[in-house]
C-alpha cells in the first residue's frame, strides 16, 4: 500500500489531522459486539412480521385468502395489496437515479401481478416467529401463471411477454403505438461517427453480456416500526438514508412526513442496496394495524429473491485507432435490465461507457428493459461498471492490434483537464492520466509473467456526486465539540467527517464526536451514496465549523474588548491578529467554551448546504492471472488498484474503499451470477451457491492513491467508494486474454465458460 | 410447544434459559440472552457472521440448536475483551482499518482468535484458508489478513 501524493499544491501541505489514520470513532463498537445494527433493535410488546412472496415469476394474482391465517391465534395483522394504498405513477430524483412511488408501492406488495419470483404478496405480524410462519402457509393465493421473460434481449422482442401493458418506449419517434418491455431509450453523440470510423486503420467490435449480480452485504434487511394512536411513527432500520426511508414511507402509506421519525442502526453494508425500501412501509403498515411494534428481517434467501441485484447487460462496442494510436470513433449499443420496474442505471451505464477517454466522434444507445426479475437496485456506480468492462475490452483488443502498450494506449488517448465528456461537461482537474501513469510505472506492472498467466490493465471512471447535506455542530461546555450529521456510516464516514471537522476547528479529532441523527435531530440530509458523503456532509461540516469559529472569535474579542476583526483563529485558539490588536494571551477553544454562558450563550451552529463541484473519480487497476487450462480455473495473483481520492482524508479507509471494490469486481468477473430455471426461479439463493470472493481466493490488493486535489473542495476531496468496482471486470479479462489468447465477453468468466471457450479454440460462445 | 430448560456457560457466566426445540444457539444468543455481537448474515452457515466458540472449537451459532449447548462452554464476540483492556486482535483492527461496515467482524475476531489459539504461527495462506468461512464483502480481505498476521507476530513476542 502506497501513497503518491502528486504535489499539484492547494496550501494542502499544512493539514494537520486530515491525512492522518487515528481509530475510526465508532470503532471499539464494532470491534466488542456493541454496535446495534438492524437486527439487533428490539422493543417492549414488539410483533414478528414474515413476508409471503411469489414462487412464479410471472402471474395475475385472481385472490389471495387470508381468513384461516387470520382466524390463527397470536396473528395480530395481516397486510395484501388491498390494505395498502393505491399510489399514482410520479417520478422523482434519487440521487444518480430517479424513482417512480407507484412501481415502488407495487414492488414492496404486489397488485394485480406478481412480476418476480421473491415478489411479496402478503405479510403477517404474529406473537412469534413460528406463528408467523404458520400463519404464512395459511394465506392462500390465486395465481394464474403467466408466460415470463428472464433474458434481456428476448424482452426487447415485439413477441415477448408482456410485463405492463401500458408501457410505451420513451426517447423514441415517432412515440410507437403498442406497449414494450423497453421502458426508454438513452442516446448521446457527439461528432461524425462516419467520418471518426473512415479515419481509423484498426476498427474492433464485439458483443458482451454481464449478469446481474448482487451487492451482497452481509446483513440482511431489518426492520421495526412502530405506529401511534396519534398517527405518529417511528422507524428504526439499517438503511444508506434515514430520510429516503422516511419519504418513501410517507407517500407509500399516505403519512404526513413531519409524522415519521426514521433512525438509522448502524447498517451492515449496503453498496446502494439499501437505498429503497422493500420492508419498511409493509412493517408500518402492519404496526398501524396492530397498534405494536413490528420487525421484520429478511432471510439471506428473501435478500437474494426479493432485493436488488445490479442490471445484467447485453451490448456491443465498436472503437476505431489509428495507426499511431488516436482513437477515432467509438460507439455503444447497451442494453439494461431493470428487472420488473423500470428504472435500470442505463443513463449513468451511458454517460460512463467511454468516459476514461478524450474521442472525437462517439455515439451511445441505451435500453432500459423490464424482465421477471427483481427491480435491480443500485450497486456501487450503478450501471458503470457494466459498459465500462465492454469497453476496455474493446480498448485493449485495439491496443493489441495496434501493437501498442495497452497502458500507453490508454495515455495517449487519456480525458484531461478540458476534456469534454460524451454526455455534456468539460472535465475540470481529473486525475485519469495520473492513475494510467502510476499503474504504468508500478513494479507491479513491469514483473516478469510465467506461463499461462497474464497480465490486464482498465481504467475506469465514476463522475461522483454531491447533493444536500446539513450538518450541526455543538461545542460543549468542556472545549470537546458534537458534530451532528444525516449520513449512515458505512464504510467509515464517521472518520472522515470527524476528521474535515477537527481541521477546521483547529482542535484535535479525538475532541469532536460525530453522532450520525434520525430524521428529526438533524436537516434533510440525501442519503449514502453516489460517493458524495466525505465530500458534502464533510462540506456542511466544515461550513458549519467555520460559523463556529466565527462565534469563537466574537467571543475572544468580547472577553478582550477589541474588534473581532482583530481576531484570529489559528490551530484551535484565538489570537490577537497583531501588535495594534493588543496583547492578549492566546485562548483555547476549550478557555472560550467554559465561558461561553458568560459571553453569549451556547456556541453551535449548523450549515446546509446543496454540495455542487464533485470532483470525477478516476482509477486504473493491473490484474495478473494464472489460467488452468484443465480446470479453467483463474487464479488472481497479484492485484494493484490506483486511484485518484483528491484528498485522501483517512487514508486507511480510501484504501479499503479500494481493496473492496476491488474483490467485488473480481466476484463479478469471476463467479457471481444470478441463475434461473426454465420457470424463471431463482436456483441459487444463497451464499452458497451465489459465490462472492472468500479470503482464500484473493491475494492482497495494493491499493495506491493519487492525489489531484477537487478544486471544489476545501480540502480537494472527491468521493473515492464507487470508482474501484468499475475497472476489474476489464482488468480481470484483459488478463485472461493476455493468458490465453481468448477474449472473454461474457461474465462471468467461471471454469465451466472459461474452459469452454479454451476447448473451442477462442470464441466466447455465450452463456 | 414445550420449551426446554438449558444450563451453560457463556463468556464464563452461568447462564439458563427456555429454548424451542427449532431455536439455534444463534437464536437463543440474540433473542433469549440478548448478545446480539453475534450477528446473523445467512443462516446456513455460508457466512461466518455468528462465529461463536463451543468448548473451545469454533463453530457457526446457526448450526447448532440452543438445546445443544447443555453443558457446554460458548464463547462469543462480548466476552473478547477483558474489561475495558481490548484483546490485541481488536486493538489491531482498529489500528489497520480492518474493518468498514463492522457487521462480519465479531465474526472474524471470533474465528482468528480461534485460529491464534490453535496456530499461533499461520502463514498468509493458513489465514485466508482459516478465514474462507467468514465472508467480508467491504474491505477484500487485505486489511483484516494482515491485521491478524501482525497480532500473530505480537503474540508470539515479535
Amino acid at each position: 500500500m502506497a501513497t503518491a501524493t502528486k504535489e499539484t499544491g492547494n496550501g494542502n501541505g499544512a493539514l494537520k489531522y486530515v491525512g492522518t489514520r487515528p481509530w475510526r470513532p465508532d470503532g471499539v463498537d464494532k470491534v466488542t459486539g456493541r454496535a446495534k445494527f438492524g437486527a439487533d433493535i428490539s422493543l417492549p410488546g414488539m410483533l414478528v412480521g414474515r413476508v409471503l412472496r411469489s414462487p412464479h415469476a410471472h402471474a395475475r394474482i385472481r385472490s389471495i385468502d387470508t381468513s384461516a391465517a387470520r382466524a390463527l391465534p397470536g396473528v395480530k395483522a395481516i397486510v395484501t395489496r388491498d390494505e395498502m394504498p393505491e399510489v399514482p405513477s410520479q417520478w422523482v430524483p434519487a440521487g444518480e437515479v430517479q424513482v417512480n412511488y407507484r412501481d415502488m408501492s407495487q414492488n414492496v406488495m404486489a397488485r394485480e401481478k406478481a412480476l418476480y419470483d421473491g415478489h411479496a404478496v402478503a405479510a403477517v405480524a404474529a406473537t412469534s416467529a413460528a406463528i408467523a410462519r404458520q400463519a404464512l402457509d395459511l394465506i392462500e393465493v390465486d395465481y394464474e401463471v403467466l408466460p415470463h421473460v428472464i433474458d434481456v434481449r428476448e424482452a426487447m422482442q415485439a413477441d415477448a411477454p408482456l410485463l405492463h401493458d401500458d408501457m410505451f418506449t420513451q426517447g423514441v419517434e415517432p412515440a410507437p403505438e403498442t406497449p414494450s418491455n423497453v421502458f426508454k431509450k438513452v442516446y448521446f453523440s457527439t461528432g461524425d461517427l462516419e467520418k471518426g470510423f473512415a479515419e481509423a486503420d484498426v476498427i474492433v467490435e464485439r458483443t458482451f453480456t454481464t449478469k446481474p449480480v448482487h451487492q451482497g452485504y452481509i446483513e440482511p434487511h431489518a426492520v421495526v416500526a412502530s405506529a401511534g394512536e396519534d398517527g405518529q411513527c417511528e422507524v428504526w432500520c439499517c438503511t444508506q438514508g434515514q430520510f429516503t426511508v422516511r419519504a418513501y414511507c410517507a407517500n407509500l402509506l399516505g403519512i404526513d412526513i413531519g409524522k415519521i421519525n426514521v433512525t438509522p442502526s448502524e447498517i451492515g453494508g449496503g453498496f446502494g442496496g439499501k437505498t429503497v425500501v422493500y420492508l419498511e412501509p409493509v412493517a408500518l403498515r402492519l404496526s398501524q394495524l396492530a397498534g405494536r411494534p413490528v420487525k421484520i428481517v429478511m432471510s439471506r434467501e428473501e435478500v437474494f429473491r426479493a432485493s436488488g441485484p445490479t442490471s445484467g447487460g447485453a451490448m456491443t462496442i465498436k472503437m476505431g485507432a489509428t495507426r499511431d494510436g488516436r482513437m477515432t470513433a467509438a460507439k455503444a449499443w447497451l442494453a439494461y435490465q431493470a428487472g420488473a420496474f423500470p428504472g435500470s442505471p442505463i443513463q449513468p451505464g451511458c454517460m460512463c461507457v467511454f468516459a476514461p477517454y478524450d474521442i472525437e466522434n462517439a455515439e451511445v444507445e441505451g435500453y432500459d428493459v423490464v424482465v421477471n426479475r427483481p427491480k435491480v437496485a443500485a450497486y456501487r456506480a450503478p450501471g458503470a461498471p457494466i459498459s465500462e468492462f465492454a469497453a476496455e475490452g474493446v480498448v485493449d483488443e485495439l491496443a493489441k492490434k495496434l501493437g501498442i502498450d495497452p497502458a500507453a494506449f490508454r495515455l495517449m488517448n487519456a480525458a484531461k483537464e478540458g476534456t469534454r465528456a460524451l454526455y455534456g461537461p468539460k472535465f475540470g482537474p481529473v486525475g485519469c492520466v495520473e492513475t494510467l501513469e502510476a499503474a504504468r510505472s508500478s513494479e507491479h506492472y513491469r514483473t516478469p509473467l510465467g506461463p499461462n498467466q497474464g497480465r490486464g490493465i482498465a481504467t475506469g471512471f465514476w463522475f461522483n456526486i454531491g447533493g444536500e447535506s446539513c450538518a450541526t455542530i455543538n461545542v460543549n461546555e468542556d472545549g470537546t465539540a458534537t458534530v451532528i450529521e444525516g449520513n449512515p456510516d458505512i464504510g467509515g464516514s464517521r472518520a472522515s467527517i470527524q476528521l474535515q471537522a477537527a481541521e477546521a476547528l483547529g482542535i484535535p479529532p479525538e475532541r469532536v464526536r460525530p453522532l450520525v441523527a434520525d430524521t428529526s435531530s438533524i436537516g434533510y440530509t440525501f442519503l449514502t451514496g453516489g460517493s458524495r458523503v466525505t465530500f458534502a456532509t464533510g462540506m456542511a461540516a466544515i461550513e458549519a465549523a467555520g460559523k463556529v469559529v466565527q462565534q469563537l472569535r466574537e467571543r475572544a474579542a468580547k472577553i478582550w474588548d477589541i474588534p473581532v476583526d482583530a481576531v484570529e483563529w489559528e490551530d484551535g485558539y484565538a489570537r490577537p491578529s497583531g501588535s495594534n490588536a493588543g496583547d492578549f494571551e492566546p485562548m483555547s477553544l476549550a478557555e472560550i467554551a467554559a465561558q461561553a454562558g458568560k459571553t453569549g450563550g451556547p456556541i453551535a451552529a449548523t450549515a446546509s448546504i446543496n454540495a455542487q463541484g464533485a470532483g470525477p473519480g478516476f482509477g486504473t487497476h493491473v490484474c495478473d492471472v494464472e489460467v488452468d487450462r484443465e480446470t479453467g480455473r483463474v487464479t488472481i495473483l497479484r492485484y494493484t488498484a490506483v486511484q485518484d481520492a483528491g484528498k485522501a482524508v483517512h487514508p486507511s479507509y480510501v484504501e479499503g474503499q479500494i481493496q473492496g471494490g476491488a474483490a467485488q469486481g473480481i466476484g463479478w468477473a469471476l463467479n457471481e451470477e444470478y441463475i434461473y430455471d426454465e420457470d424463471g426461479r431463482l436456483e441459487n439463493p444463497g451464499f452458497l451457491d451465489y459465490r462472492m470472493p472468500v479470503a482464500s481466493d484473493l491475494p492482497m490488493i495494493d491499493a495506491v492513491i493519487v492525489e489531484v486535489p477537487n478544486p471544489n473542495h476545501p480540502y480537494g476531496v472527491r468521493g473515492v467508494g464507487e470508482t474501484p468496482i468499475v475497472p476489474p471486470m476489464a482488468a480481470v479479462a484483459n488478463a485472461i486474454e493476455n493468458a490465453t489468447g481468448i477474449r472473454m465477453t461474457d461474465l462471468p468468466m467461471s471454469p465451466p465458460r472459461l474452459l469452454a471457450a479454451m476447448d473451442n479454440g477462442g470464441a466466447n460462445g455465450g452463456a | 410447544m414445550a420449551k426446554y430448560h438449558v444450563t451453560a456457560s457463556v463468556n464464563g457466566e452461568p447462564v439458563e434459559f427456555l429454548c424451542a426445540a427449532e431455536q439455534t444457539l444463534l437464536d437463543v444468543l440474540r433473542d433469549e440472552l440478548e448478545l446480539t455481537g453475534t450477528k446473523e448474515g445467512c443462516a446456513t452457515g455460508d457466512c461466518g457472521a455468528c462465529s461463536v466458540t463451543v468448548d473451545g472449537t469454533l463453530v457457526c451459532a446457526c448450526l447448532m440448536l440452543g438445546t445443544e449447548a447443555e453443558g457446554r462452554e460458548i464463547g462469543t464476540i462480548e466476552g473478547m475483551a477483558d474489561g475495558d483492556t481490548l484483546h490485541p486482535l481488536q486493538r489491531q483492527f482498529l489500528e489497520d482499518a480492518a474493518l468498514q461496515c463492522g457487521v462480519c467482524t465479531p465474526g472474524f475476531l471470533v474465528a482468528a482468535k480461534a485460529l491464534l489459539e490453535e496456530n499461533p504461527e499461520p502463514t498468509e495462506t493458513e489465514a485466508r484458508y482459516w478465514l474462507a468461512g467468514n465472508l467480508c464483502r467491504c474491505t477484500g480481505y487485505d486489511k483484516i489478513i494482515r491485521a491478524v498476521m501482525t497480532t500473530a507476530a505480537e503474540l508470539r513476542g515479535e
